[in-house]
């Protein structure tokens, strides 16, 4: 709905207030006169007129005005939605603004999140994230950063920034930095939904369908990654009959009709990984020679610090935990990430130094990770201290 | 039509040989050839090494004494050269054009919008 009206009316405040005025008069009609049959193109319309209302009274900008009235008085309603999104979404993911801004921004517009919800999950004063988007909203309107998608020659680039923005978004949305895991799986829904547009609409992209069946993977786990009390729960402890079957046999189609087209890229080879994970009939199981062999592939594409602690894990598996901690020694720049720290900490148990063990959960603690990986710190921790 | 400054940063021009700055005179003339044929151009100046600006500055309000600072307002490696005006319907435009200055590949281009008083933005 807010995409629709950011396209009608080109101004992003304008497109919020309207809709929030269309969500006042909801809320005051629909107890008494009922909800209408179509709630979504109920909103759409009167925040439409809404904002024709704002324009009228509150315009300095004759022309201004006159083009958005005769956008949208003469728009054809809901079967743009899609492609609004899209444009949306490029829009906020457009290279003249930073990443961190563009994250911003596509949570509070596209998935809806309140500035306090982004602030918390980026660990920022709630002034600075609003202050950030405000900054994002200003430079759009005022430098004119158009409201398209983009054309072929621009894609490869921009579809690399908008998969790297929708990529966060999934990441907050199934693993919340702060807070209860539970809170935000309706936004790990929103960046599959929004990829899966987007792999409908550019179906050439391989890398599209990639995080798509990355993102599906991983989702279909989600059920068994906290237990009743909100704690973490690892891998190889998890369910795997409460794992989302036909989820994860759409992941493993995706990804083997992706990987057919010899394109490789870097979400590709994760949704490989998690296929890999979530296919295996226990823990055991799990193919990790060609995990190991997947996350090399990783590295080579995409080097990263987190790359390598995965791959540290994958070796530890497939050839025992001293192999995966002497590729451990190697990372460099992981020192902040708790996961490096509660990885390494979880091999050195392993191979029987508990001090070590300790030490290393205590470091993974000061990342001040979610509150349930701190539970689950806290607990390892004391079972070493036992 | 939306106008845009793209001011452009490079090293000083007392840098470089003469058979240098020819090529990169070449250059430029044929930016403003392809920019003024698709009627993108509005205006733009080159200016005199950075040795020769004068910066002004009342640190005591409007009607308080004038400073006057030899040179520009920031001790940098890169100065600003000159700039273009250059009329365009939004941003990728502005950057479409700013990215065939001479100055983005010698230098730098920074883009900005110039504000348009008669519509009140």
């Amino acid at each position: 709905m807010l995409s629709t009206l950011v396209r009608l009316t080109r101004d992003w405040d304008l497109a919020e207030d309207a809709l929030q005025d269309a969500v006042l008069v909801a809320l005051e009609k629909w107890p008494s006169d009922g909800v209408p049959d179509n709630p979504v193109g109920w909103l759409t319309t009167v925040a439409r007129n809404k904002a024709l209302d704002r324009i009228r009274r509150e315009s300095t900008r004759p022309d201004r005005e006159m083009a958005a009235m005769t956008r949208i008085l003469t728009d054809e309603a809901a079967h743009h939605e899609s492609e609004d999104t899209l444009r949306l979404m490029f829009t906020c993911c457009h290279p003249a603004l930073s990443s961190e801004a563009g994250v911003a921004l596509t949570l509070r517009t596209v998935a809806g999140l309140s500035t306090v919800e982004i602030a918390r999950a980026f660990l920022v004063p709630e002034a600075t994230m609003g202050q950030r988007i405000s900054r994002a909203k200003k430079k759009i309107a005022v430098a004119r950063i158009p409201y398209r998608i983009p054309a072929d020659h621009e894609l490869p680039d921009r579809l690399a920034g908008l998969l790297a923005v929708l990529n966060v978004v999934f990441t907050v949305g199934h693993h919340a930095p702060v807070g209860e895991l539970h809170a935000r799986v309706d936004l790990a829904d929103e960046a599959i939904r929004i990829t899966r547009l987007l792999a409908n609409l550019m179906p050439d992209e391989p890398e599209v369908w990639g995080l798509l069946a990355l993102m599906i993977a991983t989702h279909a786990r989600r059920d068994t990654r906290v237990d009743d009390q909100g704690d973490v729960v690892l891998m190889a402890d998890q369910d795997r009959s409460r794992w989302h079957r036909t989820e994860i046999a759409e992941a493993v189609a995706l990804t083997y009709r992706v990987l057919r087209r010899r394109q490789p890229g870097p979400f590709q080879t994760q949704a490989a990984i998690a296929c890999l994970h979530v296919q295996a009939a226990t823990y055991d199981e799990t193919d990790w020679p060609q995990i190991t062999e997947l996350y090399r592939l990783l590295e080579h594409l995409q080097p990263s610090p987190v790359v390598t602690v995965n791959r540290a894990v994958a070796v530890s598996r497939a050839f025992g935990p001293s192999a995966g901690l002497a590729v451990l020694d190697g990372v460099e720049g992981a020192e902040r990430w708790h996961l490096y720290w509660s990885t390494r900490a979880a091999l050195l148990a392993e191979v029987g130094q508990p001090e070590a063990a300790a030490e290393g959960y205590r470091r993974a603690l000061d990342c001040q990770p979610n509150e349930s990986d701190q539970r689950f710190l806290r607990a390892r921790l004391s079972e070493l201290e036992s | 039509m939306p106008r845009y400054a793209a001011l452009i940063y490079g090293a000083a021009s007392t840098d470089g040989t003469p058979e240098e700055w020819a090529q990169i005179m070449t250059e430029y003339t044929e930016f403003q050839d392809a920019a003024g044929a698709a009627g993108v151009l509005s205006g733009g100046e080159a200016l005199h090494e950075v040795t020769t600006a004068t910066t002004v500055h009342r640190p005591q309000g409007k009607d308080s004494d004038v400073v006057r600072t030899d040179g520009p307002f920031a001790e940098t490696k890169e100065v600003l050269g000159g700039f273009y005006l250059i009329d365009c319907e939004d941003l990728d435009a502005a950057l479409h054009w700013a990215s065939q200055i001479p100055g983005a590949w010698h230098g730098r281009v920074e883009v900005r919008p110039c504000i348009d008083f008669a519509a009140g933005q």
